[in-house]
């Protein structure tokens, strides 16, 4: 295959990203009234209001900030206004922002209210805003692109063509060098052994082995039944997915014949062993997925879906793909590729795979997708365990 | 063959997924076999939405559900080949 490029925004640190967002971030739940005010005030920002950031302690403590500062990190963002209640927190997610090289400040209420805040923080996002939007796009090779998968609302038709369309993209482009990442650890359940198996040593096998482990240990500890309607949930159900195992299966088909994982990450962690693909730990709820994996850095999303999931997320554009004739008909307008034609034997696998790679270059070269268009931006952070 | 009823992922599956909509009771059914490129048929003993799945021979109450060549679960009632295989006659092994 010929080496393939696209037109991306190359930041300070050297990632290269596919959006030039200015981001008005909250570090808590108090601060988002703020944030959405500075970005009505200043056009073409983006707030990202969330419900948390008081009292929590921890692990928990830790993914909150590594949610918050990776998702300024993320190279889709040119800039970040970081408020929150105190200066304390605030600034640390400000200094973690800042390591990247971009544009970051930070601005505390206490002591201010809302009100002045919002003054010296709009001002700061006009500055951001304007130098962002000279900004201009290179040409960049693939292996500058980092990729995150994750299916949702999948049905039997996920299983068949629609994920293996994603595994199809993921073992023609792990060879030239981009960075991928799957993830949904409770979904995988069934079908362990065999991701285990796909680790690229058996230490890494093993290494998924125990973050899938400890999930279902909570799993274990807090049912009350067999899950039935969650997971698989009520629309798996419908489109005529039957338990975890057969969902899981399906699932695992998104990382194709042969790519193998070369680590194993925490919710939100940025791969630090080159290029390849990556197993993260994280929910199988669509957006606290994909909000994780954007938070590690990933820039563009694939998301098959059967019965019509219409996930999108703030910072990391969502393309949706479906095999669910029904779908691309009843939904048309949140899906970016049909590749029901599969199950017709009017397309093969082979060609999904291409039509995707080549809607992801468009994504990247700047096509909004069905996601973008319609608004959605869902931001959802995960907690692992009540506040203190 | 023209575009098939049902599909089945591996040769070693008792299941297929219908991929039409309209399967009634009675239908003569036309699938195709993705791993091996056969063409088997089965007619369906129910009606079957889009997605959803039929047996491709007798499964007896307890045996194992076969998807992708893997065990996906279990009969919780004895399936005769053509039914409708779902929530009502299959359960996870898990959880």
């Amino acid at each position: 295959m010929d080496r393939l490029r696209f037109w991306g925004y190359r930041r300070e640190n050297g990632r290269v990203g596919i959006r030039n967002h200015v981001v008005i971030l909250p570090l808590d739940d108090l601060s988002n009234a703020a944030c959405e005010a500075v970005a009505n005030n200043i056009k073409g920002c983006l707030a990202l209001p969330h419900p948390y950031g008081r009292l929590q302690f921890g692990e928990d403590l830790e993914l909150h900030f590594r949610t918050l500062i990776g998702t300024g990190c993320n190279p889709n963002v040119a800039a970040v206004v970081v408020i929150g209640i105190e200066p304390g927190w605030t600034g640390r997610v400000v200094e973690g922002i800042a390591k990247t090289g971009k544009p970051v400040e930070g601005f505390a209420i206490e002591g201010n209210g809302d009100l002045r805040t919002i003054e010296k923080a709009s001002r700061k996002a006009k500055e951001f805003i304007q130098s962002a939007s000279e900004r201009r796009r290179e040409e960049c090779d693939i292996r500058d692109l980092w990729i995150s998968v994750k299916c949702g609302e999948s049905d039997t038709t996920s299983g068949l063509a629609s994920n293996p369309t994603v595994g199809n993209l993921i073992d023609k482009l792990d060879p030239l060098g981009v960075t991928s990442c799957f993830g949904e650890t409770s979904e995988i359940t069934g079908a362990e052994q065999v991701c285990a198996s796909r680790g690229e040593t058996p230490e890494v096998g093993r290494k998924f082995l125990a973050a899938w482990s400890a999930y279902n240990d909570v799993i274990e500890q807090f049912k009350t039944n067999d899950l039935s309607e969650s997971q698989p949930t009520k629309g798996n159900i419908a489109g005529g997915l039957t338990t975890i195992e057969e969902k899981a299966f399906g699932n695992l088909e998104k990382i194709g014949r042969k790519t193998k994982y070369i680590d194993v990450l925490k919710p939100a962690e940025t791969p630090s062993k080159g290029p390849g693909l990556y197993f993260m730990d994280t929910s199988s709820a669509a957006a606290e997925c994909v909000t994780l994996q954007a938070a590690a850095g990933f820039a563009v999303h694939l998301f098959p879906t059967g019965q019509g999931n219409v996930i999108g997320n703030p910072i990391e554009p969502v393309i949706k793909l479906t095999a669910n004739p029904r779908t691309a008909r009843e939904m048309a307008e949140h899906i970016d590729l049909d590749v029901s034609g599969i199950l017709q034997r009017e397309m093969t696998l082979d060609e999904a795979g291409d039509r995707l790679i080549e809607i992801t270059l468009r994504t990247c070269n700047g096509r909004l997708t069905a996601a973008e268009t319609l608004g959605h931006r869902e931001f959802v952070l995960t907690r692992l365990y009540r506040s203190a | 063959m023209s575009a098939p009823h049902f599909l089945v992922h591996n040769k070693k599956d008792t299941v297929g997924v219908v991929v039409v909509e309209g399967v009634q009771a009675g239908m003569p059914l036309a699938g195709w076999v993705m791993d091996t490129d056969a063409t088997i048929s089965v007619a369906a003993r129910d009606p079957i939405p889009l997605g959803h799945k039929i047996a491709l021979r007798e499964i007896k109450k307890g045996e194992a559900i076969i998807k992708y060549g893997h065990d996906v679960g279990q009969a919780s009632a004895d399936v005769g080949e053509g039914r409708h295989v779902h929530v009502h006659n299959v359960k996870t092994k898990r959880w």
